[in-house]
């Protein structure tokens, strides 16, 4: 690599950067106000670039329109935020924290589908901007000009904002309701107006950065997932909250992926090492560095969440197990018995992949409720072991043995995941578990020899006696109650009680003698087990893994599902799992707008439910 | 949009109830309808006018048909699931369809183990015929070999040396990438050489990758890059000077889906595989054209063609099989030949590939629009390997 095509790679990830900062940096407003992990952030710069790509085709102004639909996008993307804020996430702020993410990823799910009602399904490409179309020769290389532009709207937005929280009155606030919510409202600070403001303002941001990327990259309806997945990494990397920080945060990333690409095949030895294949993790990589080093960002403070929350309060409540859920579990097991004779065989395909998810989403489960420890990356787990499961079962090892392998494989990447995670606490710790799943994905995605990189692995089907659909069924429904029955076990006995007091109280755990780290470490271990086990049937049930199994949306299926169910009952997981499985069938079988409706039921169960579907009446009961 | 589909509906319907009579055929059809929505859309038309003109005509076997199509989501194992569910519950005759490899892949699987005919629609990767073929599989578009070996007569004649290669980072560029190394390595002079920028899917840094091609000074470039990522790579070699005396060969660029999104920008005179569906004037594709744009008011893609000659192979292999059984459907689909807007393809016994062929040529701007001129039809069968090693790489499954 020569200096200059140093130089050039320099410049070109400091004009990624920019618009990964803007997008980063409304994220982070958000969040420092209203606490909310919003999934549907990525969705206002999709919107955003939509808006002003449809305002950029209709030539208004001339020459001036790309400057015009720059200003739209901002605008309509201050007005959806107002929306989401009034017409979702207001109506939850009382909830459990990570409820509202299940309902902006039900906004999520709506946008995209809206965008392609909208605007349609080719990609739109923006024109190049009047007066930046070129580019400029710096002697040995040359830079477009529209990149010396992002480059400088990067810094210029962040003195804006850092002027705006510094030196503000609005800004004050800001900070005061970041630093302690309830204090702050008790100081006259109105914190309804303060979320409507900052989610117009963070959602303005998302829009314009949305806009500005066009005239360098089309506007496509799956650009939402990815942009938000970046902002999460570059808000957590540089601390939560923290402008600054999501800026340099931005500026590594953004350089680091462009050295990487610049750096090309590189001959180490005897082995070649082609960087440009690195990009494919090469943020959550860095990420995952940073927390490891510095548990709470770039930039960022650690932030104490006052143990008096609403969800603190919930949390204490969990009910011994009663007689009730003896008769519960009975039903719900006689139910499964009887399924192969009420209903046909599909039923038995659907019961099986809901069974599935539900023991999956019940080892979150133990990690997030009784736990409480909040993990992203929990596919991870789940796919490990199903690979594991699956290679096995290429090796023609015997049946038993491969599911086994695959609850092994499970507990030990956990081990793994786990030993790192649990030294962090609250969002810090949900991003390290993500990019550990995101760096495990990149590996089986590329380590073609041994995963079948991206097409994965065929042919792994259950020995000849369990191949029929009922035999099967029969055998995942067995297997499953019983390792439901051996987690419910688990969380309400004796280990279940010891990380239930590391949750509700660090300190007085550690106090009454309790190794706080030790404890969560088992059980990220042991939800590792369940979930290994959970992907290992699912290996067999599909004949056929692909890398998808450990991607980003299989977390946050198993998110949404333990929310959905409710975070402290034992049934949750299964309720839940049998809501958005059955609901995820039977839409996208009868609608072709299946997302929206997805979307728009997840929203309405969770604002209908707040405490999750399985939680409904008892916890307001016991508050009041 | 949703007019057009309450049409649709209205008129499938109008036709199934003019065919009461006999029970109809029903066809499984699975794809990733949301995730590819450029391709699928055009895709699901051209399946509805070919049910439409088969019925029109008696059906089959004195059957209509009727396509119970479903959204797989993309993922393959909620693709097994759907495909599991047109198997038990709608009790269909065969599957078809699906987008991606590795669906389609997960989806050939399946069928294997369910014994159950499956029609790959338009997973371009040589594993669902060779490597992983199995006895219920057959393909119908030219794989990502064939394709490949459509360009490479062209990039061997130019004589270069250093090639830039630059593909996304997943089975269709990484096949497409070792295809075209093995091929010109074969035909090329000695000390041919390569440099090559893997992209994520989607995420391409296309100022990074066009600025590592410049500075890697090659002297001809293969890429495989396309949607979104394409039009990235286009815009910024076009401002960095990448494509300045520097031959380019993309492929699937020439495909409307890809092309038409970059509008005046589109690349001129690089060679590329595709569908220029404004210039070709065989009969079957003039009498397909006519029909599309008459029932659609829009002009085909070539997801358009690939779901015709879909629903028509289907139609084809259950008049030649006289039965909805699978096993005969899937002993009439050895050696079918299928009449499609292509002309005539033959599905061929020794790898279940149909000889389906594309349209190569070179880019130009035509009218603010991207086009492909010089263009010639490259038929299928004339760019598969040897008999011998299609034997060994089927069986090394």
């Amino acid at each position: 690599m020569t200096l200059a095509s140093f130089a050039s790679q320099l410049l070109n990830g400091l004009a990624s950067a920019s618009s990964m900062f803007l997008v980063a940096a409304g994220l982070t407003l958000i969040f420092g106000v209203t606490r909310i992990v919003n999934f549907a952030h990525g969705s206002m710069a999709m919107l955003g670039a939509y808006i002003a790509s449809a305002i950029v085709a209709t030539h208004i102004g001339g020459a001036m329109s790309f400057w015009i639909a720059l200003a739209g996008a901002l605008a309509a993307g201050a007005l959806l935020g107002v929306l989401l804020e009034r017409g979702v996430v207001a109506r939850l702020y009382a909830a459990p924290e990570m409820l509202q993410l299940t309902a902006t990823f039900g906004v999520l799910l709506v946008a995209r589908d809206a965008a392609l009602a909208l605007f349609g399904a080719e990609d739109r490409l923006g024109p190049r901007v009047p007066g930046l179309a070129g580019s400029v020769d710096l002697g040995s290389f040359v830079v477009p000009q529209y990149d010396l532009f992002l480059l400088a709207v990067g810094p210029l937005v962040l003195v804006a904002l850092t002027w705006l929280v510094a030196r503000t009155r609005f800004g004050m606030m800001m900070r005061a309701c970041a630093e302690n919510r309830q204090v702050a409202a008790g100081l006259g600070v109105d914190p309804v107006r303060l979320s409507i403001a900052v989610f117009a303002l963070g959602s303005a941001l998302a829009a314009l950065a949305g806009a500005l990327a066009l005239p360098r990259e089309p506007a496509t309806l799956a650009m939402d997932l990815p942009i938000v997945a970046d902002a999460f990494v570059v808000t957590v990397m540089g601390g939560l909250g923290s402008i600054p920080g999501a800026f340099i945060a931005a500026v590594v990333i953004g350089v680091v992926k462009a050295l990487c690409i610049g750096l090309g095949s590189v001959d180490v030895g005897s082995m070649t090492i082609a960087f440009p294949k690195l990009t494919l993790a090469a943020e959550f990589v860095v990420m995952a560095i940073v927390l490891a080093v510095r548990p709470q960002g770039l930039l960022g403070r650690q932030i104490d969440m006052p143990a008096s929350t609403l969800l603190a309060q919930q949390r204490a409540f969990v009910p011994p197990l009663a007689r009730r859920d003896l008769l519960l579990a009975l039903l719900i097991v006689v139910l499964l018995a009887a399924l192969p004779s009420i209903a046909d065989e599909y039923a038995q395909v659907l019961a099986t992949e809901i069974l599935l998810a539900a023991l999956f989403a019940a080892s979150l489960q133990l990690l997030l409720g009784t736990g409480g420890i909040t993990s992203f990356g929990h596919a991870a787990h789940f796919g490990i072991g199903a690979y594991a499961t699956a290679l096995c079962a290429k090796a023609a090892l015997p049946f038993g043995l491969a599911i086994g392998a695959g609850a092994v494989a499970g507990a030990a990447s956990a081990a793994i995941i786990g030993a790192f995670c649990v030294r962090l606490s609250g969002v810090y710790l949900a991003m390290l578990t993500l990019a550990f799943a995101q760096i495990a994905w990149s590996v089986v995605f590329q380590w073609d020899s041994v995963t079948g990189g991206s097409n994965g692995l065929v042919g792994i089907w259950p020995p000849e006696a369990l191949a029929s659909r009922p035999h099967f069924y029969a055998f995942a429904a067995t297997l499953v109650v019983v390792a439901f029955a051996a987690l419910v076990a688990i969380a309400h006995g004796p280990f279940g009680r010891t990380l239930r007091a590391t949750r509700d109280s660090r300190l007085r755990a550690a106090a009454v003698g309790i190794d706080v780290a030790r404890t969560q470490w088992l059980a990220f271990v042991i939800a590792g087990a369940f979930a290994g086990l959970a992907g290992a049937v699912f290996a067999f049930s599909k004949g056929s893994l692909s890398p998808e199994t450990l991607a980003i949306p299989k977390s946050v299926d198993a998110l949404v599902i333990v929310l959905l169910g409710g975070i402290n009952a034992w049934f949750g997981p299964i309720i839940g799992a049998a809501v958005f499985t059955w609901l995820q069938d039977s839409l996208a079988r009868t609608f072709p707008y299946w997302r929206a409706a997805l979307g728009v039921f997840i929203v309405a169960l969770v604002l209908l439910f707040p405490q999750g579907i399985a939680g409904v009446g008892r916890w307001r009961r016991r508050v009041e | 949009m949703k007019h057009r589909m309450a049409h649709a509906m209205f008129a499938g319907a109008w036709l199934v109830s003019a065919c009461v009579m006999a029970q109809p055929i029903r066809l499984g059809e699975l794809n990733s309808y949301k995730q590819f929505p450029s391709f699928l859309d055009p895709y699901r038309k051209g399946m509805e006018l070919a049910r439409d003109e088969i019925n029109a005509a008696g059906g089959v076997l004195g059957r209509p048909l009727e396509i119970v199509s479903r959204d797989d989501t993309g993922a393959p194992g909620d693709a097994v699931r759907v495909a599991e569910e047109l198997v038990s519950r709608e009790k269909v005759t065969l599957l078809m369809g699906t987008f991606a490899s590795n669906v389609g892949l997960a989806v050939a699987d399946l069928a294997k183990q369910r014994k159950i005919l499956f029609i790959a629609a338009e997973p371009l990767t040589d594993k669902i015929v060779w490597d992983n073929g199995n006895d219920y599989t057959f393909r119908l578009r030219a794989s990502t070999y064939m394709q490949t070996a459509m360009l490479v007569p062209e990039a061997a004649k130019l004589g270069k040396k250093r090639w830039a290669i630059v593909y996304p980072n997943y089975e269709y560029g990484q096949s497409a990438t070792t295809a075209f190394k093995a091929q010109m390595i074969a035909r090329a002079p000695a000390g041919i050489e390569f440099v090559e920028q893997a992209v994520p899917l989607g995420k391409i840094e296309a100022g990074s990758v066009v600025q590592a091609l410049v500075d890697a000074k090659p002297d001809a470039i293969f890429s495989s890059l396309f949607g979104p990522d394409l039009a990235r790579f286009v815009r910024e070699g076009e401002l960095r000077g990448l494509f300045k005396d520097r031959p380019v060969f993309n492929l699937l660029g020439g495909e409307p889906e890809y092309l038409d999104p970059l509008k005046d920008e589109a690349p001129v005179g690089w060679w590329v595989t595709g569908y220029p569906w404004y210039a070709i004037d065989t009969p079957a594709h003039k009498r397909f054209l006519s029909a599309y744009q008459a029932r659609f008011n829009d002009y085909p893609r070539l997801g358009s063609v690939v779901g015709y000659a879909t629903v028509k192979t289907a139609a084809a292999a259950i008049a030649r099989a006289g039965s909805t059984d699978s096993a005969k459907l899937v002993a009439a689909m050895r050696d079918l030949d299928v009449d499609t807007p292509f002309g005539r393809v033959r599905y061929r016994a020794i790898d279940h590939q149909s000889t389906m062929g594309a349209y190569v040529g070179r880019t130009a701007v035509k009218d603010g629009k991207g086009v492909m001129t010089d263009w010639r039809y490259a038929d299928g069968k004339d760019y598969l390997p040897s008999d011998d090693t299609v034997r060994r790489l089927r069986a090394a499954h």
